[in-house]
């Protein structure tokens, strides 16, 4: 097995996103062309680095849509970009673009606005684009961002080129009709509905087209791709070689969320979810030489912070209403701190290039190890700091001998939410551990008793040793403890082919 | 000769722009359907399109009903999902 060391990445890689504080391999722009990679090291979206420094947000302004999904229900917003069963608020476009500037005024971090929902951004073009246009003119340091299921795509990309908008992102779950139509019930085209196989050919066609469009105009793209079991699971790693093929810089396969309910079609149908570990294997198979947006939380459409954050609660519409935006005074002090920003980053960069002295396990010859996942709890910053019954997710690392990879976020309810609410505990802890699976060791700053002896039972070792480490540090020095105690001997298949 | 909005409407806004007439509006009242169809602006499309557009794009089953009140996208005519699945998810969505 091939494992990527973060630490001991080339110095070609200058200018790449070396930083690790999400332990994600520090080639994960690296294959990117220059102007690209620049345009998405500051993007808290797609880079891994940037996310834990930029914040983003999304403004509904976009209710309508255009075409129907199975793992939709269209009383909620759209359940790719959001989390399922929730409802954003609508705004107008006067209303976002106000928002947008009360928020970029008082978070300087926030460099980017996107537009997903809760219908389509393309389905709603005058309102979308009503918004876009006020932004450029008004906040011209904020980049701007959409997604679509691309049927109204390909009409347009010329608007889009006169907006400026270099990111959009485009749902692609499938390039065969006969699997498109397992997905999409019907479209809305030329003033009718259509159904089945012929809705599922056009909307094919449109995201296909709009996706060349893009990239011969030099904008970005990213496809999304809802992985679901039995439907479009093998076919993903055709979709992934294709967009790739047609200029597509991330891919992102995202899990279906189905659960009754939420009343969808898949909901309701019994159509299961994948697990953690086949969504990484998918990823695995997709990623090539193209990378992966691993981090990706599935945040909600009308969500206000850094990722995984929400300060949704600050800018409610008559809070906003009241509040006094000199943006022109704003604009002087948030170039100020994307400088402090962008010069603190560069210095990890740096610090990364600058060669290290590990420990000699690290440079001997790999010992016949076999690699482990580790699950970190962290409240960011690359540390393990979270407290295990505080954590709404878990870091999952693959560790090897001479190095090891981000695998993914494995999301969960809080074990307990604060001293008086942990009546739930019980079936909460059932399904945090079911969520873990495959994993072998939890770090986290603390883990209280109870917990503990449950995990164990479930074959997971607690450890609350490296509270406050760096990541990195405390998985190598786990992997490292374990190896030398023998075990993690190799998997007998390994043994028996290295006998042979 | 018009066709109405009723209760379950869910105010996604996808019927308001296609209606050749300027038919539909939202209404801002509690107690309401979120969208209304104007009955004497409504032609259901006739001389503009071959099919009532706002009904064509609903996404919503039953939010739109004709003059006898007959919806023109009936329960599980969109979703495909089967009617007893439909009404037991009904069920324990009013008891939330
Ligand atoms: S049927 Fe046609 S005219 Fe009547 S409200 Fe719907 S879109 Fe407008
Ligand atoms: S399309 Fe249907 S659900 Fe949406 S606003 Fe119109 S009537 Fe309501």
């Amino acid at each position: 097995m091939e494992l990527p060391v973060i630490s001991n990445a080339p110095p070609a890689l200058a200018g790449g996103c070396s930083e690790s504080g999400c332990g994600t391999a520090p080639d994960a722009l690296a294959h990117l062309p220059d102007h690209i990679r620049a345009k998405v090291q500051d993007h808290p979206c797609y880079s891994e680095e940037a996310h834990h420094h930029f914040a983003r947000m999304h403004v509904a302004v976009a209710p309508a849509c255009n075409i129907q999904c199975n793992y939709c229900n269209r009383k909620y917003d759209c359940s790719n970009e959001s989390r399922p069963g929730v409802v954003s608020e609508l705004m107008t476009p006067n209303q976002a673009v106000r928002k947008t500037l009360a928020v970029a005024a008082a978070i300087p971090q926030m460099t980017v606005l996107g537009i997903a929902g809760p219908g389509d951004p393309l389905a709603n073009p005058e309102r979308t684009f009503e918004t876009f246009r006020q932004l450029s003119e008004q906040a011209p340091d904020i980049k701007l961002c959409v997604s679509t299921n691309g049927l109204a795509l390909p009409d347009c990309v010329e608007e889009l080129a006169r907006h400026n908008i270099d990111h959009v992102t485009i749902t692609i779950n499938c390039v065969d009709p006969g699997i498109g139509a397992k997905i999409y019930p019907w479209i809305f085209w030329q003033n009718r509905r259509i159904r089945g196989v012929e809705a599922a050919r056009i909307l094919i066609e449109q995201q296909q087209k709009g996706l060349e469009m893009l990239t011969a105009r030099g904008i970005l793209v990213k496809v999304n791709s809802v992985m679901i079991p039995g439907i479009n699971d093998k076919h993903l790693e055709e979709v992934s070689r294709i967009v790739k093929a047609k200029g597509a810089f991330l891919h992102n396969v995202m899990p279906l969320i189905a659960e009754a309910g939420h009343g969808t079609y898949y909901g309701l149908m019994g159509q299961r979810e994948p697990t953690p570990l086949e969504l990484e294997a998918l990823q695995d198979a997709c990623a090539g030489d193209m990378s992966m947006m691993r981090h990706c939380r599935q945040c909600r459409a009308d969500a206000v912070g850094m990722l995984g954050e929400d300060r949704g609660a600050e800018f409610t519409l008559d809070k906003i209403e009241t509040m006094e935006i000199d943006y022109a005074a704003a604009m002087v002090e948030r170039a100020k701190v994307h400088r402090e920003i962008a010069d603190n980053l560069e210095m990890k960069r740096a610090l990364q290039r600058a060669p290290k002295f590990d420990a000699p396990a690290r440079r001997a010859d790999p010992p016949a190890s076999r690699s482990l996942r580790i699950a970190v709890a962290s409240k960011g910053g690359g540390l393990v700091n979270e407290h295990f019954g505080h954590a709404h997710e878990f870091l999952v690392y693959e560790v090897g001998p001479s190095g090891h990879r981000f695998l993914g976020h494995r999301k969960c309810t809080p074990y307990c939410m604060g001293d008086t609410s942990c009546g739930d505990g019980e079936t909460v802890l059932g399904q945090i551990i079911a969520s873990l699976e495959g994993v072998e060791v939890l770090l986290a700053s603390k883990i209280g008793f109870e917990p503990w002896a449950d995990l164990e039972r479930a074959g997971i070792r607690p450890s609350g040793e490296h509270a406050m480490e760096p990541i990195e540090d405390a998985i190598r020095a786990v992997y490292d403890e374990l190896a030398a105690a023998g075990k993690l001997d190799p998997a007998p298949a390994e043994v028996a082919a290295r006998a042979a | 000769m018009a066709l109405e909005i009723v209760d379950s409407c869910v105010g996604c806004f996808a019927c308001e722009p296609l209606c050749p007439n300027k038919a539909i509006s939202a209404v801002m009242r509690p107690g309401e359907p979120l969208f209304f169809i104007h009955p004497e602006r409504c032609t259901e499309c006739l001389g503009d399109h071959d099919l009532p557009q706002c009904a064509e794009i609903c996404p919503i089953e039953g939010a739109i009903v004709d003059e006898f009140g007959e919806p023109l996208n009936p329960p599980g005519s969109l979703t495909g999902i089967p009617l007893h699945l439909l009404d037991q998810f009904r069920v324990t969505e009013c008891r939330q």
